[in-house]
């Protein structure tokens, strides 16, 4: 019984998720057409996007199966990046000319950007603390 | 034999089957190992497995091309895993309002930062203009990233190389910058991954926590959204 109760409990959530896909899909797709039918400069995936924050803030039935296949997909994004970046391992002989430069820029850029994203945000996110908690201590 | 070993090959090689298999197996490879190596970033499994499969096509002469036609269903599933992205960011609304300023000057400095170092070194060291434009966009989502570069004179390809290069090493160093400059709270950790690592540093946020994951999502997501709003006429103005 108990057993039964959890593999239905399995079967409901790939359903959701399968669901959601099917809605994912269909919000890719109407992003696609937003891309094409008013010339935004962005990816239709990234329009999609935009497009599923309204959806799950307007429609909440569709929170669960969305969190469903978000749930299924997110995880693995990696394998995803795998066949771009096979072709890139494959180009990469064929940069030669500013190989240095290349290297050396994108080592302190990424290096640069990660530190100094990460710690101006950490910066204002404590003086933002202590500006609350001096005032919750402070009413006046 | 191993002239049947051969005909089987290319049988192989010419559907899709071989690609789309080849890139789950070399997953599960880069998976394993990573795991092996109790999740050190160094030991990516996106890298190891972009090594695995591009060293097994150099060895048998495969084209790129070839493995592509079986690839490309993975590959497309990047889209739809764009537009899932708005699922963990929805869920985090309200302590993402609390920390819009923070999260806010974090993306700022991070761009003047890595924005300054690659024009600094690429003209100091030399490289051709057109090689500097195509890695202006490099810490943007790919598909972004080419469109960027487009319009401000880059060369797309190239961009999307900078692009998956910039992700890797992101990927691979982030822990160890943030260790470095002791940022521990894993939502900045997970933003900064996000907004100059893009999709590979989003893919390792997600593999460490789905907190971690959810502020890379968005600052992938909203980095994108305004490079590509911001960076054309910028470059424009510049030069």
């Amino acid at each position: 019984m108990h057993i039964k109760g959890t593999a239905s409990a399995k079967i409901q959530v790939m359903n959701a998720a399968l669901t959601g896909f099917t809605w994912l899909l269909v919000l890719q797709l109407a992003g696609e057409a937003v891309v094409r039918l008013t010339g935004v400069p962005l990816p239709g995936p990234i329009v999609g996007f935009v497009l599923a924050l309204g959806a799950l803030g307007l429609a909440p039935p569709l929170r669960a199966p969305l969190r469903a296949a978000a749930d299924a997909l997110l995880p693995h994004l990696s394998l995803l990046f795998i066949p771009a970046g096979v072709g890139v391992v494959m180009y990469l002989s064929a940069i030669r000319e500013d190989a240095l430069a290349i290297a050396a820029a994108l080592v302190v850029s990424t290096l640069g950007g990660l530190a100094a994203t990460a710690w101006v945000a950490e910066r204002v996110a404590r003086w933002q603390d202590g500006r609350s908690r001096a005032r919750a201590e402070d009413p006046q | 034999m191993s002239v049947d070993l051969f005909r089987l090959w290319v049988y192989l090689a010419a559907t899709p089957l071989l690609g789309l298999t080849l890139t789950f197996v070399a997953y599960q490879l880069g998976l394993w190992l990573a795991a092996r190596a109790g999740g050190h970033p160094l030991v990516n499994p996106v890298l190891i497995a972009m090594l695995a499969i591009a060293g097994l096509l150099a060895a048998t002469g495969t084209p790129y091309r070839q493995y592509f036609e079986g690839a490309q269903f993975v590959h497309f599933l990047l889209g739809t895993a764009t537009v899932a992205l708005a699922v963990p960011f929805f869920d985090r609304l309200a302590a993402l309002r609390k920390r819009a300023l923070a999260l806010t000057a974090g993306l700022v400095a991070g761009n003047v930062v890595a924005l300054g170092s690659v024009v600094l070194l690429m003209t100091t060291l030399g490289a051709r203009e057109a090689t500097l434009r195509s890695m202006v966009p490099k810490n943007v989502t790919a598909p972004i990233a080419m469109g960027i570069s487009e319009s401000i004179g880059g060369i797309p390809t190239l961009s999307a190389v900078f692009c998956v290069l910039t992700g890797v090493l992101g990927a691979a160093t982030g822990k160890l910058v943030f260790d470095a400059i002791g940022v521990r709270d894993l939502s900045i950790r997970g933003f900064a991954l996000g907004a100059q690592a893009h999709g590979i540093g989003t893919a390792r946020a997600f593999y460490v926590s789905p907190e971690a994951g959810a502020y890379a999502g968005l600052a992938l997501g909203l980095n994108g959204i305004v490079s590509a709003l911001v960076l054309p006429p910028l470059v424009s103005v510049l030069r």
